[in-house]
């Protein structure tokens, strides 16, 4: 045993069968992560399954009831079931959240992309515009957009959208320009590899690697710009249960009733939450943990 | 093990540090130090040799409490001076520490504060241990310290941060950090490891000269050739044990232990040369001996540069030729090596060979066509005639993708077919030693020899008349090296591929090539078959480069 071979672990005992592996790799916090975001999928594509009364009824015999078994988290100042109205807001809340970071992620591309490929000058141009965007408060820009083109959930995904995406452009350009100058890159391009296919194998997946957390941190974020839009009068329009209208509905009445804010809030950590841990195992499971401390 | 001890040299009276049966393990793994013993007299020096993960360093830490937090250290005896080393608390190590053992940590770059200035890091262990008074009396301390171990303008270097100093001046101001409260053992980590050989031979001269002076020396390193020149006593360790101990003479004259007999032979020179390095890897098919035919002047090179210039713009504006008028020719079948010390140019010639980098004047032809003279555009269909291999092979490989797809990638467009592709990428490892199950892992789950293996693979894999070696083996074990090296050696015989071939190791270069040219400072200084240049070096640089190269005395 005093060769100096390459000792050569057995590569079976690494790799059992897939599904096996599957099975015993998924970790607790993921399939619970997974639960939930099942359970707000169909929430939000069949409400009606989960809800246990009519979000929009009334019922003025049980105002400001705190959770309990009949009302699972309590009613609001006019007896409406917290819970039903929760799951009835799921739709236009995982709406607007996803599609402003889809909306962000896709505009800070465009851009971050044309800044760190495009040469010296796009880089310039787009810089700057990005200094100029920083200059004002993502609220601010979100703002300016709803004033502009009046309250609709289209008008809220793009708001936040826009007003979140100079935050992502200038980390992707940063990205590009440190993969850009990779060892892997230098490797492909030897290889003779035509520069559009080394941007599509190499230089843009690594440059969205970092971002994958901070975009499913963004879905929660998306959630809580939307609501603080509702909180100024400009997010959807009540009755709708979007979960930030219902966070800027229980706003009055928090010392009173502690479950009109909670319960929409930790909805919203829930499905960020989820949406992060289970981000965070697709990379690693895909890509292998790499390139992180 | 008491063959060994009773092979110790009858110890002097005056024994500094004495290690009996030390015993280091982590947490509740299996010892990673097992029954190490010697001891240490004013004015000698022991040499501790293994490869990563002997157990070497962390032998060294054990000495001065330094085996970190979850370490448990056990030894029969543990003794320095009079004192038990084994009762120590932090406050006793701390004492120790600097006043009494000096410790030069491996890696100068990481281990010197890079937003301090040199001389404060010198000067903070005088300071903790309330030597050398007020502040002025401890800069001019330094300064004398600097001078000591002759770094250059040492007043201006005190003040000056770690990164404005070259490598070997940063690594003579650690030793001068360690020697400044003059302790009476000096310990250093790999000491030379990463420096150029002339600057190499320098501090292997300082070290020999603290030595003479009194002191007790203690040198971890992977390279026995360096340990060879100050040792009095060599410890070689494997997996955490000795294996073998003995005077220099007696290591390298006549190694008992068949793993000792192995990592001599694995070091290449101009005896290896034809020969393989490594026993254990058998050869897959008869390697011809000798160096191929000689080019016979009818056919054109494969690979050919002519007056290359090359001039890079630094920070502060000034334009600095880094490659001057340098021109060579790489015939079919053959190895050209390229050697040089850090900042001679040779790693430019190798991006402008590969057309990562464009010559200011001068011209580069790849089979007799324009290679750096035409668009990237008409190059890039050619580029699979010529491929690298790069000293880090880890960096050059995309992080996400496993050993199958960095293989199959550089396959090119032919074979189309799946099967076919899948088919190739099997065959491309087995060539290079690879087990088909490694296929699915990512580069960050093998090992360095592994990885350059992989890098081999892709390299080979467009089928290319030429590659370009930058420093393949640097980074890597002997033993791994040689493996490395011998494959290297067997690819060029069964594909007839031409290697350029660059490294400062003058003896991978005598063991593998048939030419070389030696650079220094972007220029071209000496060329020539490589015996006639190495073994009968004309340019004054060339000499002082092979005079400077520690080497194995070997007996016979």
């Amino acid at each position: 045993m005093n060769t100096p071979t390459l000792t050569l672990p057995a590569p079976g005992a690494r790799r059992p069968h897939p599904l096996t592996a599957l099975a015993a790799s998924v970790p607790g916090s993921v399939g619970l992560a997974g639960a939930v975001l099942l359970f707000f999928l169909v929430a939000a594509l069949w409400p009606q399954a989960l809800q246990t009364h009519d979000p929009l009824q009334m019922d003025l015999a049980a105002v400001l009831q705190a959770p309990s078994a009949a009302h699972l988290f309590g009613t609001d100042q006019t007896g409406r079931d917290t819970y039903s109205r929760l799951i009835e807001g799921t739709r236009q809340s995982l709406g607007i959240g996803l599609g402003a970071t889809a909306l962000s992620l896709g505009l800070a591309l465009l851009l971050g992309v044309t800044a760190g490929l495009g040469g010296r000058v796009a880089d310039a141009v787009i810089s700057r515009v990005l200094d100029v965007l920083f200059a004002f408060p993502t609220l601010f820009l979100a703002l300016l957009f709803v004033t502009v083109f009046g309250v609709s959930v289209a008008t809220l995904i793009v708001a936040v959208g826009v007003g979140t995406a100079p935050g992502y452009a200038r980390m992707i350009r940063g990205q590009v320009l440190a993969v850009r100058g990779a060892g892997y890159v230098e490797a492909a391009r030897a290889l003779g590899h035509a520069p559009a296919r080394i941007v599509r194998q190499h230089i843009l997946p690594n440059a969205i690697r970092p971002l994958v957390v901070m975009l499913t941190l963004g879905v929660g974020q998306s959630i809580v710009w939307a609501s603080g839009l509702a909180f100024l009068g400009l997010g959807v329009a009540p009755p709708s249960p979007e979960w930030g209208a219902l966070l800027d509905a229980g706003r009055s009445y928090v010392t009173r009733a502690w479950w009109l804010e909670v319960m929409p809030g930790l909805a919203i950590v829930a499905f960020a939450l989820s949406v992060t841990v289970i981000g965070r195992h697709l990379q690693d499971r895909l890509e292998g943990k790499v390139g992180r401390p | 093990m008491t063959a060994a001890r009773d092979a110790l040299p009858a110890a002097p009276a005056d024994i500094l540090l004495r290690v009996d049966n030390l015993t280091v393990s982590f947490g509740q793994g299996p010892a990673v130090v097992r029954g190490v013993s010697f001891s240490l007299a004013p004015g000698r020096c022991l040499a501790i040799v293994g490869e990563s993960g002997s157990g070497k360093s962390v032998t060294a830490r054990a000495l001065v409490g330094l085996a970190g937090p979850r370490a448990s250290v056990q030894a029969d005896g543990l003794a320095f001076g009079g004192e038990d080393l084994r009762r120590f608390a932090d406050r006793d190590w701390r004492r120790l520490r600097g006043k009494h053992v000096g410790f030069v940590l491996q890696d100068a770059l990481v281990s010197l504060d890079p937003l301090r200035a040199v001389g404060d890091e010198i000067g903070e262990g005088l300071r903790l241990h309330g030597e050398a008074g007020s502040r002025a009396q401890r800069q001019a301390r330094v300064v004398e310290l600097l001078e000591r171990v002759r770094v250059p303008e040492p007043a201006v270097k005190a003040r000056q941060l770690p990164h404005e100093l070259s490598g070997g001046q940063r690594q003579r101001a650690l030793i001068a950090a360690a020697l400044a409260l003059d302790p009476q053992v000096l310990i250093a980590d790999e000491p030379t490891t990463a420096l150029d050989v002339t600057v190499q031979a320098q501090v292997l001269e300082l070290l020999e000269e603290t030595r003479a002076r009194g002191k007790a020396l203690i040198i971890i390193s992977h390279d026995l050739a360096v340990v060879s020149r100050v040792a009095d006593e060599i410890l070689v360790m494997r997996h955490g044990e000795v294996l073998e101990r003995g005077s220099p003479a007696e290591i390298f004259g006549a190694p008992r232990h068949p793993y000792t007999r192995r990592l001599l032979d694995a070091v290449p020179s101009a005896h290896s040369r034809g020969t393989r390095l490594a026993p254990a890897s058998a050869p897959r098919w008869a390697a011809p001996t000798g160096s191929p035919a000689a080019p016979s002047g009818l056919t054109p090179p494969v690979l050919s540069a002519r007056h290359l210039v090359k001039r890079f713009r630094g920070p502060d504006g000034v334009a600095r030729t880094v490659v001057r008028d340098v021109s060579f020719d790489l015939q079919a079948g053959e190895t050209l090596g390229i050697v040089g010390e850090s900042g001679s140019g040779k790693s430019t010639v190798a991006r402008i060979a590969l057309a990562l980098e464009t010559p200011d004047s001068g011209a580069v032809t790849l089979h007799g066509q324009p290679w750096s003279a035409v668009t990237e555009r008409e190059r890039r269909p050619r580029r699979r005639g010529i491929s690298v291999i790069y000293q880090d092979p880890l960096s050059s490989f995309d992080p996400r993708w496993t050993v199958e797809r960095l293989v199959e990638d550089s396959l090119g467009p032919d074979p189309a077919d799946r099967a076919q592709r899948s088919a190739r990428v099997s065959e491309l490892l087995d060539l290079v030693g690879l087990p088909a199950a490694f296929r699915h892992r990512r580069p960050i789950e093998l090992s360095g020899g592994q990885r350059q293996r992989v890098a081999i693979a892709r390299a080979i894999a467009p089928e290319p008349r030429v590659i370009v070696c930058d420093e393949p083996v640097s980074a890597l074990d002997v033993s791994i090296q040689a493996q490395v090296l011998d494959l290297l050696g067997d690819l060029k015989a069964q594909l007839g591929v031409s290697y350029l071939f660059i490294s400062h190791d003058l003896g991978v270069v005598h063991h593998l090539s048939d030419r070389v040219l030696v650079m220094n400072q972007g220029e071209v200084v000496e060329s020539g078959a490589v015996d006639e240049v190495f073994l009968t070096p004309r340019a004054p640089y060339t000499q002082r480069l092979v005079a400077a190269v520690p080497r194995l005395h070997r007996a016979g």
